[in-house]
């Protein structure tokens, strides 16, 4: 089972790369945000498994939920801070 | 009871209703928050547990009628409609989100989406169900709720022509059921 | 009981996989929310509850108590993600972003 949980955490580091793509090349600066918050999601299953990895679940569920709170507040603040700015690179959206 | 029209709970502005719904009211928010401390503490030393009860006391005095605002009749039958209401939304999510999959590893993304952007009108009164009715939208896949103010008027981003023609539709009538009022 | 949780947590990591795959090919930026937003949250449920499953397998109460935690995850992440995404739209549109659209269709 620690194989199968280690292998599954290596996916989603994976599939954090894809998530990534996103926040280096978006065209706007609120698709960098959509990155972001795609990757927050899914560390907050990575610390989940780790935690089960170091058999220290009890610890590590603490972490996870004050990092799915942190995530939210993150892209919450982020996105009132873009609120009213005009042209967020919007040339590149027209393709 | 003290629900005023929009939905909101007044605090302060209300005269205090009997002195015993008040205290019950108190009773199930302490017994509630100190629930959740023990869960999320998970230690049973004394100290912990006193420290629980002195802050789940506080804010219990304090916030009572945030919570569990009105203990009337209806408020409880709203709850319990809320509660049969849940299990169908997270089967609705459910169904739907298999639909976006698909759409996602489509090899010919572009032709199968056609985004727009509706608007259509309910006549949702409280501020409840009309958060209750975007928060339904949004978590369904497919639609986003753009914006959707008190005078119930909701605009939504659909990701292609089979989501949107759905939309107003059975979940509008169920949440207008819930918190009763006319579509 | 360990096939159930393994089930668990390959369709969630397939669902997150729909999701990144998404958030790559889709075009424009609010077409992008859809499976951002929403396939992740999907993809957590499933993982959240494939993960306090295991947990639950040497059956105590204090395992019960962590399970009832992590399970809090979930609940706090359906609350919390509609609201992100919206929050997101909403300054998309207030910056002005037009949206994608599909001309062939349109005519």
């Amino acid at each position: 089972m620690t194989t199968f949980f280690l292998s599954v955490a290596l996916g989603l580091c994976f599939l954090m790369l894809f998530s990534l793509y996103r926040v280096l090349f978006g065209p706007t600066v609120l698709d960098r945000l959509v990155g972001v918050n795609a990757i927050g999601s899914k560390t907050v299953v990575l610390l989940l498994l780790i935690g089960f990895l170091y058999e220290r679940i009890d610890m590590f569920v603490d972490i996870a939920l004050a990092y799915a709170f942190l995530n939210f507040v993150a892209v919450l603040a982020a996105s009132r801070y873009f609120h009213k700015r005009k042209g967020l690179y919007e040339e590149s959206f027209l393709e | 009871m003290t629900v005023s029209s929009n939905g909101g709970v007044k605090k302060g502005s209300t005269p205090p209703r009997t002195w015993f719904k008040a205290f019950f009211s108190f009773l199930l928010t302490f017994v509630f928050m100190f629930l959740c401390w023990i869960v999320l503490s998970g230690k049973f030393d004394p100290l912990l547990l006193w420290l629980g009860g002195i802050s789940s006391f506080f804010v219990a005095y304090n916030f009572y009628d945030l919570l569990f605002p009105a203990l009337g009749r209806r408020y409880f039958i709203i709850f319990l409609k809320f509660s049969a209401y849940v299990p169908w939304v997270i089967w609705e999510i459910i169904k739907a989100n298999f639909h976006l999959l698909y759409l996602a590893f489509h090899p010919r993304l572009k032709e199968m989406i056609d985004p727009q952007i509706i608007t259509f009108e309910t006549h949702l009164k409280s501020d409840i169900a009309i958060a209750t009715l975007a928060n339904s939208i949004t978590l369904t896949p497919g639609t986003i709720t753009v914006s959707a103010n008190s005078d119930g008027v909701f605009k939504v981003h659909a990701i292609d022509s089979q989501s949107a023609d759905a939309l107003p539709g059975i979940m509008l009538t169920k949440v207008a059921q819930i918190f009763g009022e006319t579509i | 009981m360990n096939l159930l949780v393994v089930l668990f947590l390959l369709v969630g990591v397939f669902f997150f996989l729909g999701g990144a795959i998404g958030i790559i090919r889709m075009p424009g930026f609010y077409t992008r929310l859809h499976p951002a937003g929403i396939l992740d949250t999907m993809g957590i449920l499933l993982m959240v509850t494939g993960i306090a499953l295991y947990n639950l397998i040497p059956f105590s109460f204090d395992s019960l108590l962590l399970s009832i935690k992590i399970f809090l995850i979930v609940f706090f992440v359906f609350l919390s993600s509609p609201t992100a995404t919206h929050s997101i739209v909403d300054a998309g549109m207030r910056a002005g972003l037009r949206h994608w659209t599909n001309k062939k269709r349109r005519g």
